[in-house]
């Protein structure tokens, strides 16, 4: 099933033109690594599919009224704002507020969301902690929970492995990962091309505003695009420890 | 949670009837309730009736709008640091009241200054909704306050400036410290109404302000509609701190302090943290204007005047011992 279709969306803000005439669908299945340097228009991108931006052309999402979005899909910024020093369990929490009602409080299935989302990022120890006293890497981990919280069939994550170490780098993609192999989906946008590749179904390459290659990292990551996008060289061999790519050198 | 809503209603119960209970003619607690319940016609029950019980009331009601209000904006802002006054709205009200003063509407009839203070949070109200625009985030709802607090008090300094004669000039000023001695019951039933709809405008906000503790992409997002939300926060303070100055002039610090005070004890949740606020509010002000009558019973000291005494250093205080813990 399509959980996203995306037609011809385009942003220009101030003048210039950000996003041009992008068409992608996301199934149920894929785990989508965004990529593309710096200023491609992957941000904005994802902000106008959910309806965040004005934009023309359309998008299955921005289309909903915003609390059948907001359970729909889930939304990661990459700014990671904690205003008040709350704890990460009451933070965590805060992703069920889409599927709260009237002036209920939370749901047994509510903690339940919110146990699930504390595991599968191995936040149990943390719980009673201050978020905004955490270390960056865990606030991000907080903040990555408070998304899967919110139980949606498709997540959207803006450079949600940025500052994390290496440990949860690998288990925050294999949680993406397993979320797609449930029959949900995953748009991350990811700088980390070698995590990219051993953890995506699938890679939308953005250059300018545009997209230009879609499909499995093989098809998406070759020297052409390396060379044309990014300015780089890269070593990219298949191994028995699955795929293993490495930028080597800026093109002069 | 209970334990504290329990605690402050308590302290606001208490706090009441204290302030029933003090006053310069010396009626006492007991003589002073019975004679409320019991009604009548003699001194006590007019006293009791027509001057403590309205000061008592209002002592709740501008306390609870303006703790309700502090904790609606501190959340709405993202930000400790805001208070009711920031969008402008009662210096707008204090600019309509100031002009009663000065035109002479005030002594015409009773209501005149909280009804031109009214009609000047209203025009305050419209103008920053037009400055703010509908779709305008929180920096420019910033922006636009200051804009019209800035514009109100230098309207307000051109009328001290231009009055006829010092006695004027002298009645304004003291105006503008609050007070609420010498209130009536009609000055309640005057602020009641559009009090209690901006209460029930800003306790619905609640979901929306505890959404934006992750920003105001990730709340919007979440579902909340940040528009909707802002349009309803700006009314409602503008009704309740309005309605506020128009009857008691301006009473700083309170929608500062006291969201800031109980923020500990709610867990930091804005949505906790409205109703603690009004009820801290409602207790802080019932305290400071217990305070004016007994410290200095004769010599008139104004509320406004008592709360930023108080309530600055209490805010110092409370910046020195969180100061470590703020990002």
């Amino acid at each position: 099933m399509t959980l996203l279709a995306v037609d011809h969306l385009s942003v220009t803000l101030r003048g210039r033109a950000i996003l041009r005439d992008v068409s992608f669908r996301v199934a149920e299945g894929d785990c989508i690594g965004l990529i593309g340097p710096n200023g491609a228009g992957k941000t904005t991108l994802m902000r106008a599919a959910l309806g965040l931006l004005p934009a023309t052309g359309t998008s299955s999402l921005a289309a909903l009224p915003p609390d059948q979005r907001a359970r729909a899909a889930a939304w990661l910024p990459q700014a990671r704002q904690i205003a008040w020093p709350v704890t990460v369990e009451r933070l965590v929490m805060l992703g069920r507020t889409p599927h709260l009602r009237g002036l209920a409080g939370p749901a047994p299935t509510d903690h339940a969301q919110l146990e699930a989302a504390l595991t599968a990022m191995g936040l149990h120890d943390l719980r009673h902690r201050t978020a905004m006293r955490l270390s960056g890497g865990e606030q991000a981990m907080v903040l990555i929970a408070r998304a899967l919280a919110q139980d949606t069939p498709l997540l959207m994550a803006d450079e949600p492995i940025a500052g994390l170490d290496p440990a949860n780098q690998i288990a925050t993609m294999r949680v993406f990962a397993r979320l797609a192999e449930e029959g949900r989906a995953v748009i991350a946008s990811i700088h980390d091309l070698g995590l990219a590749v051993r953890h995506c179904t699938r890679l939308i390459l953005l250059g300018e505003g545009r997209i230009v290659a879609d499909g499995p990292p093989a098809a998406v990551l070759t020297p052409v695009h390396l060379a044309r996008i990014f300015g780089v060289t890269a070593h990219y061999e298949q191994t028995p420890l699955g795929p293993v790519f490495q930028p080597l050198e800026v093109i002069a | 949670m209970i334990r504290l809503a329990l605690l402050l209603c308590l302290m606001v119960l208490a706090l009441f009837i204290a302030s029933l209970a003090v006053g310069p003619t010396g009626i006492g607690a007991g003589e002073g309730l019975a004679a409320l319940v019991a009604g009548g016609d003699g001194p006590v029950p007019l006293i009791m009736r027509e001057i403590r019980l309205p000061r008592a009331l209002l002592g709740v009601m501008i306390g609870a709008s303006l703790g309700l209000a502090g904790a609606a904006l501190q959340g709405y802002l993202r930000n400790p640091l805001a208070e009711p006054g920031l969008i402008g709205v009662s210096g707008a009200a204090a600019l309509g009241a100031v002009l009663a003063l000065q035109t002479g509407l005030a002594a015409t009839f009773a209501l005149g200054l909280p009804l031109a203070a009214l009609a000047g949070a209203g025009a305050g109200v419209i103008l920053i909704l037009l400055l703010a625009g509908p779709r305008g985030g929180s920096i420019t709802l910033i922006l636009a306050g200051i804009a019209l607090s800035a514009l109100a008090a230098a309207l307000t300094s051109l009328v001290l400036n231009l009055s006829p004669n010092p006695y004027a000039a002298s009645e304004i000023v003291f105006w503008m410290m609050g007070s609420l001695a010498d209130r009536s019951m009609t000055h309640v039933w005057l602020a009641l109404p559009f009090m209690a709809a901006g209460w029930v405008a800003l306790a619905t906000l609640g979901r929306g302000l505890d959404a934006l503790t992750l920003g105001e992409d990730a709340a919007e997002a979440m579902g909340v509609r940040l528009t909707r939300l802002r349009l309803i926060l700006v009314l409602g303070t503008a009704a309740v701190v309005g309605a506020a100055t128009a009857v008691a002039g301006a009473i700083g610090f309170v929608g500062l302090v006291v969201p800031h005070l109980l923020r500990p004890l709610v867990g930091a949740q804005p949505s906790r943290l409205l109703w603690a606020s009004a009820m801290g509010g409602a207790a802080m002000v019932l305290a400071a204007d217990l305070a004016v009558r007994l410290v200095l019973p004769e010599r008139d000291l104004k509320l406004g005047v008592l709360t930023a005494i108080v309530g600055a250093p209490l805010f110092l205080h409370l910046i020195y011992k969180t100061r470590a813990e703020m990002p």
